[in-house]
């Protein structure tokens, strides 16, 4: 497996300015006001420098799974060792990585002594634990929409991508191919109508959340892997353009990741 | 829309309960987790079927509810929540009386995990629309053994995820969200696969554990409004 270490450094964003200098403050024991002039003017190691490095991704580049995570990794300003999943060499199926995953699925976080899998289930876990760059809006509504969408992504688009090898095999890549465009245009129809009440910027208003975390690395597999014509999507494809501004977005993408074959390095 | 209110066996709620409305299919086992989940948290609901074997969920009247045309969707007030996980965490985080999740944060991820074990890699690929669409390129043999090779596989890691935890329930003695997950694709897996059950003694205990709850049997397809003999 290959292992490389990546170093975040947190990005102040109206998500976690707040929660930096109040936690910073707290730490100093002083009134939290003065600190947001020292915050304001980039000194955001407090919350940082604090973290052990304890927790480990086990990744594989080209999966939107794993994408998912290291981009809340990255917006959380979270340090992680990265360990790649070599998926061609069936890496996933050896007894030493089922025992970390018995579903043989990349992602799977390591914090100490509790091991998790499941993308959802992990962003989930790192927002309670780490609450900077907060991946939930505090509206309930909001909330709701990001669970809905999300979960949307996770359960009825990507899944479908599970169907792809057994297409492949039995009726030839260019049938599989016409199989997933069908089904992830099915789906992107139903965000479009999901989320044009709420979006902004981004997905659900002007701040990143969840449902943006899923929906950057499926609408980039759309593209590059899948060649859907997203036209025909306004909304999604305005909210790519949006999430390619940011690093913690362009970084995480399957082009420049440790494990990325060098034909497929951006 | 087939409608009915519908009071869960236990009706200890503050007052004022909640004027839920569960957009729900007999035999769909999304919709059957919330149903469960509503029952385990003593709030009351009106049922509203629609109807998946008429192709209801493509009415215009049930697109603005659901654009994406599944069942289960939860209204509450003037929110509309569709996506049984979706709807599950909003509920955890408005009603959290009867709480189903637990407040250790292990067995909280543990729970988020086998959940979507389910949601994720189980429930999607049996899903009626994929075995159709199966059995349509393959033929029928193929659509059993790809249903059986999918719930298999899941319920194999399954197993292995709960064996050190489980107790009467998924993750201890206390019932818990993956066990609102687990109890109907259990079932499903039984009646409608004939999923030999005797490979997964965990699972296999634990369905015993729901089978005597009331909110379990409450939330059984058979007894819903809208099931057909």
């Amino acid at each position: 497996m290959t292992i490389a270490y990546k170093r975040n450094f947190p990005t102040l964003t109206i998500n976690n300015v707040s929660t930096y200098y109040l936690l910073a403050a707290e730490a100093m024991s002083i009134h939290p006001f003065p600190l947001c002039f020292i915050m304001a003017t980039g000194g955001h190691g407090a919350r940082e420098e604090a973290e052990p490095k304890k927790l480990k991704l086990y990744s594989y580049w080209l999966s939107s799974c794993s994408c998912r995570v290291r981009i809340g990794l990255d917006l959380k300003g979270l340090e992680y060792e990265y360990v790649a999943v070599n998926f061609p060499e069936g890496e996933q199926q050896t007894p030493e990585f089922l025992k970390l995953n018995p579903m043989g699925y990349v992602p799977v976080l390591v914090d100490g002594d509790i091991v998790l899998a499941d993308s959802f289930a992990i962003l989930l876990y790192l927002d309670e634990k780490f609450p900077q760059h907060p991946l939930l809006p505090k509206d309930s509504v909001r909330r709701a929409i990001n669970f809905q969408a999300a979960n949307v992504i996770s359960s009825s688009i990507q899944p479908r991508q599970l169907m792809l090898q057994h297409m492949r095999e039995k009726l030839g890549p260019q049938e599989a191919i016409a199989c997933a465009q069908d089904d992830l245009r099915t789906g992107f129809a139903a965000l479009e109508k999901l989320l044009k009440d709420y979006a902004g910027r981004y997905a659900t208003g002007n701040e990143v959340f969840l449902v943006d975390l899923f929906l950057a690395p499926q609408i980039h597999a759309a593209i590059t892997r899948f060649k859907v014509e997203m036209d025909e999507f306004p909304l999604l494809s305005r909210l790519f353009e949006a999430y390619m501004e940011l690093p913690a977005f362009q970084d995480n993408m399957p082009g420049k990741q440790p494990d990325t074959p060098a034909e497929h390095r951006v | 829309m087939q409608q009915k209110s519908v009071s869960p066996v236990d009706n200890s709620t503050s007052t004022a309960p909640p004027k839920l409305i569960l957009y729900s299919f007999w035999q769909s086992s999304c919709s059957w987790r919330v149903r469960f989940a509503l029952n385990l948290k003593g709030l009351p609901y009106e049922y509203r079927a629609v109807n998946l074997s008429n192709g209801e969920q493509f009415s215009p009247e049930f697109e603005k509810i659901n654009p994406l045309h599944y069942v289960p969707a939860l209204a509450d007030a003037d929110l509309v929540v569709s996506d049984s996980l979706a709807i599950l965490l909003y509920l955890e985080e408005k009603y959290p009386h009867k709480a189903l999740m637990p407040v250790d944060r292990r067995l909280r991820v543990l729970n988020l995990q086998a959940a979507n074990i389910v949601s994720s890699s189980i429930q999607p690929l049996h899903m009626v629309s994929v075995l159709r669409n199966i059995e349509e390129k393959f033929g029928s043999e193929e659509r059993s053994s790809w249903a059986q090779s999918k719930i298999e596989t899941g319920f194999f890691a399954l197993e292995k995820l709960l064996n050190s935890l489980a107790g009467k329930y998924a993750t201890g003695d206390e019932i818990y969200l993956a066990d609102v997950f687990l109890a109907p694709q259990i079932a499903v897996a039984i009646k409608r696969f004939n999923i030999d059950m005797s490979k997964f003694p965990t699972l296999s205990r634990i369905f015993n554990s729901y089978k005597a709850l009331p909110e379990f049997l409450d939330s059984l397809p058979e007894r819903q409004p809208d099931a057909v003999n």
